[in-house]
């Protein structure tokens, strides 16, 4: 009856959509795209469309990186684009790479949400011709050209042993906040700080090193505790964002205030009040805005054929000069950068 | 055709056809969809390629699966929020099973046992204690999710047989079809049957019309209730285990927010949230388009949170404009009977 003939009719309108969608793939289809349209070397020569891929949107950190690209990308006159997922989930961002490949841009610069998850659609857009380039977070060195590694863990560790020991005078007794005790990163650079210590400041000790897991009330506490337990302290290291602005905290309103030095891994934004009325002098992390700059400079460099990822490779990055490709096809950013109050007022991340 | 549903039978066959696909759901999403995709691919650059196909279905392939059961739960007038949080259960029991050593094959069994035992306790729920489905769903949207991240932590597991990673994004040979498809289909093929030619099927649509009256006629309400929960739950485990691999990544995380895209797009697709009315083509030409419009506007260079209003204001509009002609008709036929207000044109 009509329902049944309006059912069938109804299964037919969808097949014949699905037809529709799938005629796109009985041809060879290659589309109404210019873009070098991915035939030939890599992409088609020059191609300077250069897309960002944090690893989501509205992140200040991210943001900064991202400006930082695009100052690069239109110095070298190139095409600048930024996309991203609202959360920071791998599969998020597999959609966004896929639509890169899909339109056949010159590069793409991303920052990891996982380190394997994404790596089949890389390498599907690199298939394509696409360059990739990631910063931040690496992927697995397969799925990628190049990595612009924001700072290595021996300049990590030495930036926040030679604060401390300038803010305490080369001499006394110092803790460390760590994040939790199973931190990969954490207890690589505390063994590295304990390392440059031992070998420069033969006058400091390290007298104890405490986990406040990453959690603000814990890192405050173990602050507290920390400054009970050794009246002696001068200086305290927390190579954790979350630490130094709980201990920092702690610190603006005790009596230790000015009389202990605090340094370590911070953000600006985090970090203002604290320097501003003098409990901090001064903390480390890397520029983003510099990060974001070498990440598209490296990527246009893959896209003229200047570099391939090879070790030894070397190109130029603009205001920041020359740098060579390491092991892996990693390049580094360089020393940690310090903040103080000085500067801080420039940054917003 | 003798359905219980005959006394709303809108008759279709003294309309002229242009009236007909205005008035009908299904036609109005599938015309539009005929005419997305026609204008993506003349004006969006990049749409009209091979490959756009394939990633198209990979991204849709979990809502497209469990939008099926999700149809039927949502005729008999109940709700599922639960299976986005299976999919990333569903996907975490897999990985964990996986990394403990357990060959992949007993790890996703595995999880398709989870996603049945969670789609139980929901009809148990549901049936047995008689619970409102939208308050018990919400809760296990919440227990299923918490021992997914609870299971794994923040970690993820990303070793899997490479077979099947390899398998879960395989294109059916000359073409850029990716092989989930099939299953799909077949389910499809499945849900459709049971929907429209067996009285079980029919029984789903009395229940969304009067529970009461379904049981006069000799419906198991409950019964029926509660194998379609249980379907809901095991189809949404198997497209966790679909997502784990195509990402090659078991995640506690994975598929946050799924459960409203499935929803947003069955009641696209024309089923009303009342219960009663709906159809498979529907649905899946509504998960198409969203689909293909995220797909489109990405291309163009929107951003998520413009393509997310996109597609709610679409979903706002075709609900609005269902309810605004179902109203209509009620004033021209003006001895019309006093039906409940659903998302139809009623006679």
């Amino acid at each position: 009856m009509t329902f049944a003939r309006k059912r069938v009719a109804g299964f037919a309108a969808v097949a014949v959509a699905a037809a529709l969608v799938l005629t796109g793939c009985a041809d060879t289809g290659s589309g109404s795209g210019d873009a070098g349209s991915g035939s030939g070397d890599g992409g088609g020569s020059d191609n300077l469309s250069i897309t960002f891929l944090p690893k989501n949107l509205g992140n200040p950190y991210f943001d900064t990186s991202s400006e930082g690209g695009k100052t690069a990308v239109d110095e070298f006159g190139g095409t600048f684009a930024e996309v991203g997922p609202a959360e920071a989930t791998p599969d998020a961002q597999v959609s966004y790479i896929n639509t890169a490949t899909q339109q056949a841009v010159g590069a793409l610069v991303v920052s990891a949400n996982d380190p394997k998850a994404i790596c089949d659609a890389l390498n599907e857009a690199r298939d394509a011709g696409v360059k990739v380039v990631t910063f931040d977070s690496d992927t697995n060195p397969e799925c990628r050209d190049v990595f612009i590694n924001q700072a290595d863990s021996e300049g990590i560790a030495k930036v926040q042993v030679d604060q401390v020991a300038e803010q305490i005078g080369g001499a006394g007794e110092i803790a460390v906040l760590s994040a939790s005790a199973n931190a990969t990163n954490q207890n690589a650079w505390i063994e590295l700080m304990k390392e440059y210590v031992a070998s420069e400041y033969p006058d400091i000790t390290i007298v104890e090193t405490v986990y406040g897991d990453d959690d603000d009330q814990t890192s405050f506490d173990k602050t507290a505790a920390l400054l009970q337990s050794h009246p002696e302290l001068k200086g305290i290291i927390s190579p954790t964002t979350v630490g130094i602005a709980a201990a920092a905290r702690y610190l603006s309103t005790s009596d230790y205030k000015g009389q202990v030095a605090l340094t370590g891994l911070g953000t600006p934004n985090q970090m203002r009040e604290y320097v501003e009325d003098g409990t901090v002098t001064s903390f480390a992390l890397w520029n983003p805005a510099d990060l974001g700059y070498l990440s598209a400079f490296a990527a246009k460099a893959l896209v003229e054929g200047e570099i391939t990822g090879e070790e030894g490779d070397t190109f130029e990055a603009g205001e920041l000069g020359e740098y060579t490709v390491g092991a892996d096809g990693v390049v580094l950013l360089g020393d940690p950068f310090v903040f103080d109050a000085d500067n801080i007022g420039e940054f917003d991340f | 055709m003798t359905t219980t549903a005959s006394t709303r039978v809108i008759r279709d066959y003294d309309r002229s056809l242009w009236r007909r696909i205005i008035v009908n759901r299904e036609f109005a999403i599938i015309a539009l969809l005929v005419l997305v995709v026609i204008v993506a691919t003349v004006s969006i650059r990049g749409f009209a390629q091979p490959i756009t196909v394939n990633y198209l279905l990979l991204d849709v392939a979990p809502i497209l699966l469990i939008a099926l059961p999700m149809t039927l739960v949502m005729i008999t007038g109940e709700i599922d929020l639960s299976v986005g949080s299976m999919v990333g259960l569903a996907s975490v029991v897999t990985g964990v099973l996986t990394e403990a050593g357990a060959p992949f094959e007993v790890a996703a069994l595995a999880a398709l046992t989870v996603g049945v035992v969670g789609g139980a306790f929901n009809g148990f729920l549901v049936t047995v204690v008689g619970l409102p489905s939208l308050a018990v769903t919400i809760g296990t949207l919440a227990l299923f999710r918490g021992l997914a991240v609870g299971l794994l932590g923040t970690t993820a597991v990303t070793d899997f047989p490479e077979t099947w990673t390899a398998l879960a994004k395989a294109k059916i040979a000359g073409t850029t079809i990716p092989y989930i498809v099939i299953p799909f289909l077949i389910l499809l093929a499945v849900f459709a049957v049971v929907l429209h030619f067996t009285p079980f099927g029919r029984g789903i649509y009395a229940i969304g019309l009067s529970k009461d009256a379904a049981r006069f006629s000799g419906v198991d309400v409950e019964r029926t209730k509660f194998i379609l929960f249980v379907l809901s739950g095991v189809v949404a485990a198997f497209a966790g285990i679909f997502y784990t691999l195509r990402f090659g990544s078991a995640r506690g995380d994975n598929a946050t927010g799924l459960e409203l895209q499935v929803i947003a797009a069955v009641v696209l697709g024309g089923v009303s949230v009342f219960g009663g009315r709906g159809h498979l083509h529907g649905v899946v030409a509504a998960v198409l388009l969203i689909g293909v419009l995220g797909s489109g506007l990405r291309l163009a260079g929107v951003t998520s949170d413009v393509i997310n209003i996109i597609t709610g204001g679409l979903l706002i509009f075709s609900v609005v404009a269902a309810s605004v002609l179902a109203w209509a008709q009620r004033l021209r036929s003006k001895a019309g009977p006093p039906f409940r207000v659903a998302a139809s044109p009623a006679p």
